[in-house]
């Protein structure tokens, strides 16, 4: 596609305007958890990207007809089983990988479909969590964690340390890592542990040693 | 009860209301004049052949409007809108087609015709066979899925149709919309197959089977030669409410009747109808007799078991390969006769094609049905993927389009 684009208007949310700068023109994008369509829709039409999403909510999945995507109604690994190795180049899981009931199987599937993934999550590292477990002796809540142990849907939290150290495992490379505190502003990498509420990593695949 | 209870008032100059498509009218198209019979897919030849078709608003002037409504087992032409002013009922799809609603016919042209195999004004078995002067009955030869999407393939081409904006249909109609999309890819932007599957399942062969032997045990049947006679009305009542049975749920069986008797206050210890599931049961296959054709129901439940989009043409993934069309496609939670899994099935072998697809379970109690049944869900669906489909195709005409 090559025909002119407007430009976009400034984002209320910056971790979808970061992932998006993450995201090469014309790329085909998969959206994992990929709600109302609002970041497909601005990467297909400020990036001239090809998109796709799955969607488990069946009231967002009309958000994203009206809008005029191509969505999934249903679980993300039954939603990604049918594309071939390498179908996209980039595939998102947007603050959805905590809520997933199998990470390592969500992120094997995303790096077999697509040649990269972005990935983004609440760190639970941060301090703000860890003084709150220390001091009161319950179970952090806040605006990023905003749910009760009882009704909470991030079932697999982590922190950044756990994340990078879970990548080294697999066997998968850090492209890119962007850090923002808890209220979205952008920080750097140093302490990235204690300060980051919110973590974007982009991954691919160490190529196989011969 | 006076007929005139019950017609809807006219509200300003259109019969039905503002978003009833008002009075709508049967035409017919007939075709296939011998020598130049079409040739079946089992081999046989068939010609002349009538098509009886129904449409409501208007093509524009592009022709690229085109919406084509395909029905499924019962159905007929008259989708939308009344006949006369004196009609009970509108169309059968009625509540998705009109002015406003979820295929918006001041915005796009409709048109449905009746499957050939039918007895609603199309060519079938209780048509006057030429060479006899007399009713097919089984002398009508087996016709099939593609040989009713082949048929109307004739009707676009009539109608000067250069491909089709969209096509939606439920069950059985969404084989056709399925046959269509594969054995025409050219002719078809978009898809909206509705409750259905590339191929019809054992048990949907099961079912078919024992409404076509309820027909057949019928002394009436006669080897299918009645029309001097009493139609097979036991049998085609029965067959009926074997399928009725299908197309519901346990749960809303549970909520519309639950064990209530009907018109007593305890059991009679006898066998007359006496709970009211049975009642309606009943009500259905009795009003099926009076508007429907048993030859016509066995030649129609055959061509489904028939079905399969894959058979002879590789996997389901090769079958989409070429395909053009986008597609919206839709399942219901409730419906145990074409499971959602049957969908996804589809789905995964369209976007295994890179083909754009939407794919919704709608939620609903009502079994396979539902898609008959008032749903705002659905409604606001099809809208929606109608309307972009549309502007899709318009960008792309005018991206191609001759310069001025």
């Amino acid at each position: 596609m090559t025909h002119a684009r407007r430009k976009r208007p400034a984002k209320l949310r910056l971790d979808y305007e970061l992932i998006e700068s993450l995201v090469p023109e014309g790329a085909k994008v998969l959206d994992l958890g990929c709600g109302d369509g609002q970041l497909l829709a601005d990467l297909i039409e400020f990036k001239g990207c090809e998109g796709r999403g799955i969607e488990i909510d069946e009231a967002a999945v009309l958000e994203c007809v009206k809008r005029g995507l191509a969505v999934y109604h249903g679980d993300m690994i039954e939603g990604m089983e049918c594309y071939r190795e390498g179908h996209f180049d980039v595939v998102i899981l947007s603050q959805t990988l905590q809520q997933t009931m199998d990470p390592p199987h969500v992120m094997r599937e995303m790096l077999r479909v697509g040649r990269r993934a972005i990935i983004s999550f609440p760190n639970f590292g941060h301090w703000g969590v860890r003084l709150k477990l220390l001091w009161t002796g319950r179970m952090p809540r806040s605006p990023a964690l905003p749910h009760h142990w009882y009704n909470t849907p991030n079932v697999h939290l982590c922190t950044v340390k756990d994340f990078k150290e879970f990548c080294g495992r697999e066997k998968l490379e850090i492209v890119e890592e962007i850090f923002l505190t808890a209220r979205y502003r952008p920080i750097t990498g140093l302490l990235a542990n204690w300060r980051a509420g919110l973590a974007i990593f982009q991954l691919q695949r160490l190529p196989q040693q011969p | 009860m006076s007929i005139d209870d019950v017609v809807p008032i006219s509200q300003g100059s259109r019969f039905g209301g503002p978003n009833s498509v008002g009075l709508v009218q049967t035409q017919f198209l007939t075709f296939a004049q011998p020598p130049g019979e079409l040739e079946l897919e089992c081999g046989q030849k068939l010609g002349p052949i009538t098509l009886a078709y129904e449409t409501c608003g208007t093509l524009s002037p592009q022709r690229d409007n085109a919406v084509l409504i395909l029905h499924a087992l019962s159905g007929d032409a008259h989708v939308a809108g009344y006949h006369t002013p004196g009609d009970r009922k509108p169309g059968w799809w009625d509540l998705f087609i009109g002015p406003g609603k979820a295929i918006d016919t001041t915005k796009y042209f409709v048109v449905c015709a009746n499957i050939i195999g039918g007895c609603k004004g199309s060519t079938g078995p209780s048509s006057v066979n030429p060479a006899t002067g007399r009713p097919f009955g089984l002398g009508f030869p087996m016709v099939t899925i593609s040989d009713m999407v082949r048929t109307q393939k004739v009707l676009m081409d009539r109608l000067d149709i250069p491909r089709w904006l969209s096509m939606t249909g439920g069950s059985m109609g969404g084989f056709q919309v399925l046959e269509w999309v594969v054995r025409y890819p050219d002719r078809v932007a978009s898809a909206i197959p509705i409750a259905t599957a590339a191929r019809l399942s054992a048990q949907g062969i099961a079912f078919n089977e024992v409404g076509r032997q309820a027909i057949m045990a019928d002394p009436n049947w006669r080897g299918g030669g009645y029309y001097e006679g009493d139609a097979p009305r036991a049998g085609l009542a029965i067959a009926r409410m074997i399928g009725h049975i299908t197309y519901l749920s346990d749960e809303q069986m549970h909520a519309k009747f639950g064990r209530r008797l009907r018109d007593r206050a305890g059991f009679g210890y006898d066998f007359k109808t006496e709970f009211e599931v049975e009642s309606y049961l009943k009500y259905q296959g009795d009003s099926f007799v009076r508007r429907f054709d048993a030859n016509s129901y066995l030649y129609i439940t055959k061509s489904m078991d028939y079905f399969d989009l894959a058979a002879g043409r590789g996997s389901l993934v090769e079958v989409f390969e070429g395909v053009r069309a986008e597609f919206l496609v839709l399942s219901i939670s409730s419906d145990w006769l074409f499971p959602t899994y049957q969908s996804k099935e589809i789905v995964k072998a369209l976007k295994a094609n890179g083909i754009p697809t939407t794919f919704l379970e709608l939620q609903s109690p009502y079994g396979h049905d539902s898609f008959f049944l008032p749903n705002e869900q659905m409604s606001a669906m099809i809208a929606g993927f109608l309307e972009n489909v549309q502007r899709r195709v318009r960008e792309a005409a005018a991206a191609e389009g001759p310069e001025p």
